[in-house]
């Protein structure tokens, strides 16, 4: 090649194809170097026959190749084609070992040798990095594979999988099959998997499906035999195949090497760019999943940007219109780019963002004016947005906790609405304009998504909630410089379930507020044994009552479910109420009423039990669960049908599973819970709750990948085809039509078209009269209720 | 039935409401015995007075409703309805229909479709009854029963321990593998109504396996003895589980058994109490 060309693409996904592609459709000099022998490796890797998803949808694709959502066939398809039809540059099989240089003479070294050179290079390397390879002696065979596509292709073969990560383990159950597997990890737990796979795993080893390996490995492969270093020596393992799992390089390290520097205070990894996607090396770029961006629509966008940027005719960003619409409401019209400005030096939460990050974040909200006066939000509406005050102030109305009216103001750069946030529940507040003020709306999925992926952000939203928690719930008419020091010294803490938070009889001095989640109060009895005597729900503050009467712990508590709580020094909290004894009067009323609370409860000895079973069956997270008494229910099995029958025929309850304790029985159907781990992890967004009553309940853009499934740790979801269409009831009984009432007939035959998707009950919500399972209940054994409301009254006479 | 709200706690059907069917029929049945004693009927054609109509007339139409229970149990619609309320209204406003009917009858009984309604209306009644004792009682004979396993669970148990079974008789040779494979493959649950009332099975697979393995251990020494103790503890395992599993099955029938009455000579008694009212008006007089 004589001279060097205009511009290098490392990486050919979504991003660097669609980079090619404007190159190749400018006509600019191009290359597009990929690593691995196909084009777009990641999707390509995706299970087969899996639905892409085209989100944002609101965001226009500006691209030279095709896309929209479909399954991934469909998209590689249209791409290979589209490839060889626009003349893309793409050379296979090229990985890059170093990228030296800057604008105009950049010299990229190749792994195999040889040297490319380019007056501009663009990253579009995504974040999965170089895959982790096994570092052995004949580890060189076909037969040493580093991915698993199809675990029902291999049948009856010895089986070694290397790492202790997520996808080692799900590749080595789904080998389990058929297969005898032996999973080798170098250490002793599964620590770093998810707790459902880490459970698991343990299973699968009680039911001998599944050999460990554990603080082994592999030193050498020789033959048929995998050779592992255990504590004891060495130990052989015929294998007819390897998958090794063992992560990989991450690309920071990559970019590094190329000079690109990263943002001091953040640790998420994205690179620092300007907003033409440039780092700080002149002509180096980097675009898609690299610079922050996993969505293919963005990927694809940048792709075409960047060779605008780079061809010397820059074009606006994709999302531009519809920046501009969303910040329309900004008085004096200022352009984009200084209402962004204006935004990250006027609202802290958000000063952390880079311009990339802002504008996606903004593109998700509105902004708007609120005239003096107005009423911006009012107690009870439904909504669960996220308000930051960019200027002017609000007046804001609270009813708290025990029932005071409370008035707080706040001014520009503050927040407000963070509680429907926090837990997805109707407005607790009343908020007025006192002045003109504008405002922007940030939704609750990017308010959480800005709060998980912005550490800065986190910390300053954690520091200013933890006050106004302080100040709602426990220590009202408090000023933040009252709480200065308890501030200072206070952490969040996020505990699993089963977590002891003080120990009755201890010493120590810490007082704890509960922020989400649930604990238990237990004591010991007379005769030593320890019993459960309360349940503290969120927003209570426990362990104070030591630090009043400096006396040993007087109770153990411990968290019921997944629980998050703020530690609070004990001396720090002392000061305080030294400074204000009628603070501590109040605090010690609420404490002497809980004691007594717990006293009595502690005397029946049948509620404490059940508070006891209903915990330990997780109902402590729960928001509506469905209670059966036993001696009530006639096992008629009405609820079902009704469930069936109100749900196109599949019943999204199972009333004989479950366990039962004091008649109470428990059976499988949707507790609601109050942080629903199904929510975590959904592809397309599906899994909704709803304002009103709190049900969780999934839409039907679900696409039926099962990852609500296996995260429900209650499994009350099922993945179902629907169900046949049903015949009127009348034409059932006159001419045998359809199924009967109550029948489920076998699913008919489904076409290619028919995918599995995700029930779940959603508490009948759109239904008249609400759940079908309690109304068809014949003898009145069915209730759905709130656990805690339900054990508050346990034991009451009905009336 | 008008808008109901949630229930919060459990409240059993006889006491919905605070007995407020009970209530309503207490005084339904109430003023028609004061109304009986009252106009001190003539003897002789007490169903053609008037007081005889409308009783007759209330106790037709109580039937009807009654009867509607099987639809309306059926019909799975949207609305405020509670089956529950159905049920507690069922129950009251039928033991009702008894004292009724009975005024209406003015206790004259003879060989004809009239008092073959009566009747038929009395043993629909009278299984009733049994039907509420069944309910009350029953359930909590089942929980303790199963112990908080499901049938599903216990069923899956019983095919593990079948497997675990086979892995063990299969080192030990033929007569072991024969007895585990009947434990296996001729055990049966359910069946007719009369196996599942008994609770037992005459010629139950995993029973008549113990029964062999019992006389097999006898002869086994060595260090096989230790495989067919294991063997016999799974197989009691087994046993033990089926026999709650038929308990359960047992109970359930029990509990339902009235409804074989209940329900059939409901129809029958509707077909009868039809002809009572078209004999009453077309050949009466």
């Amino acid at each position: 090649m004589t001279g060097p060309i205009k511009v290098a693409i490392i990486g050919s996904g979504p991003a660097g194809l669609s980079a090619g592609a404007r190159a190749a459709a400018k006509g600019v000099s191009h290359v597009v170097l990929e690593r691995e022998p196909r084009f777009a490796e990641t999707i390509q890797r995706y299970q087969r026959g899996k639905f892409v998803m085209a989100t944002p949808d609101i965001l226009p694709l500006r691209s030279d190749l095709e896309f929209a959502a479909n399954t991934r066939e469909t998209i590689l398809g249209i791409w290979d084609r589209q490839l060889g039809e626009q003349h893309i540059e793409i050379r296979y099989g090229s990985p890059v070992r170093a990228i030296k240089g800057r604008r105009g003479a950049f010299t990229i070294e190749l792994e195999q040798g040889g040297t490319i050179e380019a007056e501009n290079v663009v990253l579009a390397i995504g974040v999965q990095g170089n895959i982790r390879k096994l570092a052995v002696p004949g580890a060189d065979q076909p037969w040493v594979q580093y991915q698993l596509d199809d675990p029902d292709a291999y049948e009856e073969e010895n089986i070694v999988v290397v790492g202790a990560g997520d996808a080692a383990i799900e590749n080595a159950i789904a080998l389990t099959a058929k297969n005898k597997v032996t999973i080798v990890n170098r250490g002793n737990e599964f620590a770093k998997a998810k707790l459902g796979n880490q459970t698991a795993i343990e299973k699968a080893e009680a039911a001998k499906a599944i050999t460990v390996a554990r603080n082994a490995q592999p030193v050498r492969i020789e033959g048929n035999k995998i050779v592992l270093k255990v504590p004891e020596g060495e130990r052989e393992v015929p294998v007819d195949r390897i998958i090794a799992r063992l992560g990989a390089i991450p690309p920071k390290d990559f970019l590094a090497s190329c000079g690109v520097m990263f943002p001091k205070e953040d640790s998420t990894g994205f690179p620092e760019l300007s907003t033409t996607y440039e780092t700080n090396v002149p002509g180096l770029y980097a675009i898609g999943a690299l610079a922050g961006y996993p969505l293919i629509k963005h990927c694809m966008n940048q792709g075409f940007e960047v060779i605008e940027t780079i061809a010397g005719t820059p074009v606006k960003p994709a999302d531009e219109p519809l920046l501009e619409e969303r910040l329309q409401g900004l008085p004096g019209r200022p352009s984009v780019e200084e209402a962004l400005a204006a935004i990250k030096s006027g609202v802290p939460l958000l000063s952390a963002l880079t311009t990339l990050q802002l504008r996606e974040f903004l593109l998700d909200s509105e902004t708007r004016v609120a005239l003096a006066g107005e009423t911006i939000l009012t107690h009870d509406a439904k909504g669960d947005s996220l308000f930051l005050i960019l200027s002017g102030a609000v007046r804001i109305e609270v009813v708290d906790r025990r029932g005071r009216d409370r008035t707080v103001v706040r001014g520009a750069g503050e927040f407000f609405g963070e509680l429907g946030l926090v837990a997805g529940r109707r407005r607790a507040e009343t908020v007025r304009a006192m002045a003109d003020t504008v405002l922007i709306e940030l939704s609750r999925r990017s308010a959480v998504k800005l709060l998980a992926s912005v550490a800065s952000a986190r910390a300053y939203f954690d520091k200013i909630t933890i006050v106004r928690q302080l100040q709602d719930d426990v220590l009202p008419e408090l000023t933040e410089e009252d709480l200065a020091g308890v501030i200072e010294k206070a952490t969040i803490e996020r505990l699993p379930a089963g977590k002891v938070l003080i120990q009755e009889g201890a010493q120590d001095r810490f007082v704890f507020m509960i922020r989400s989640g649930s604990a238990v109060v237990s004591q010991k009895g007379p005769g030593g044994a320890s019993s459960i005597v309360n349940y503290v729900p969120s927003g209570e503050l426990v362990g104070e009552i030591a630090l009043l009467r400096d006396v040993p712990r007087t109770a153990t508590i411990t968290t019921a479910i997944e629980t998050e709580v703020v530690r609070l020094d004990g001396e720090e909290f002392s000061r305080l109420l030294d400074l204000r004894p009628d603070l501590r009067e109040k605090i010690e009323e609420a404490a002497q009423k809980r004691q007594l609370e717990g006293v009595r409860s502690g005397q029946d000895g049948v509620k404490g039990r059940l508070t006891d079973f209903f915990v330990e069956e997780g109902l402590g997270e729960a928001t509506n669960a469905l209670l059966i008494d036993d001696s009530l229910c006639i096992r008629c099995d009405n609820c079902e049908t009704a469930c069936a029958e109100s749900h196109g025929g599949i019943a999204r309850m199972d009333r004989d599973a479950g366990s039962t304790f004091a008649m109470i029985h428990i059976p499988t159907a949707c507790r609601h819970c109050e942080h629903p781990h199904c929510m975590t992890e959904c592809p397309p967004d599906a899994i909704h709750r709803s304002e009103a009553n709190g049900e969780v309940w999934i839409d039907d853009t679900c696409i039926g990948c099962g990852a609500c499934q296996q995260n429900c740790p209650y499994g009350v979801i099922r993945l179902s085809y629907a169900a046949p269409k049903k015949s009127s009831l009348l034409m059932w009984l006159l001419f045998g039509r359809g199924s009967g009432p109550g029948e489920v007939k076998a699913h008919v035959e489904h076409g290619h078209s028919a995918r599995k998707v995700a029930t779940k009950c959603d508490l009948c919500k759109d239904i008249k009269g609400g759940p079908a399972c309690v109304r068809a209940c014949p003898t009145g054994a069915a209730i759905r209720v709130r656990p805690h409301n339900y054990l508050q009254h346990f034991g009451e006479r009905s009336g | 039935m008008s808008t109901l709200v949630q229930p919060q706690r459990h409240e059993s059907f006889l006491v919905h409401r605070r007995f407020l069917y009970l209530w309503m029929a207490l005084i339904l049945s109430v003023s028609s015995v004061v109304a009986y004693v009252w106009l001190e009927p003539v003897r002789g054609n007490e169903g053609g007075t008037w007081l005889g109509y409308t009783l007759g007339t209330i106790a037709t139409l109580l039937i009807a409703w009654l009867m509607l229970l099987g639809l309306r149990k059926r019909i799975y619609s949207k609305g405020a309805y509670s089956l529950k309320a159905w049920v507690s209204a069922h129950v009251y406003l039928g033991l009702a229909t008894a004292v009724i009917a009975t005024l209406h009858a003015a206790f004259q009984v003879g060989w004809n479709i009239h008092t073959l309604a009566y009747v038929l209306m009395m043993v629909v009644i009278i299984s009733g009854i049994f039907g509420i004792v069944a309910y009350a009682r029953i359930p909590r004979r089942m929980t303790y029963n199963r112990q908080s396993r499901s049938l599903a669970e216990m069923a899956k148990l019983c095919a593990e321990i079948d497997q675990e079974c086979g892995a063990i008789a299969l080192p030990l040779g033929d007569r072991f593998v024969e007895a585990v494979r009947m434990a296996q493959q001729e055990t049966r649950l359910g069946g007719s109504t009369w196996r599942i009332l008994r609770a037992r099975d005459p010629r139950d697979g995993t029973e008549q396996a113990l029964a062999r393995l019992r006389k097999l251990a006898t002869e086994t020494h060595g260090p096989d003895a230790r495989a067919v103790s294991s063997l016999m503890v799974a197989l009691g395992r087994k046993q033990s589980l089926l026999q709650t599993m038929r308990r359960d099955l047992r109970l359930k029938a029990l509990m339902d058994l009235w409804l074989l009455v209940h329900v059939p000579l409901s129809f029958a008694l509707l077909a009868a109490l039809t002809a009572h009212i078209v004999v009453v008006f077309f050949y009466w007089g």
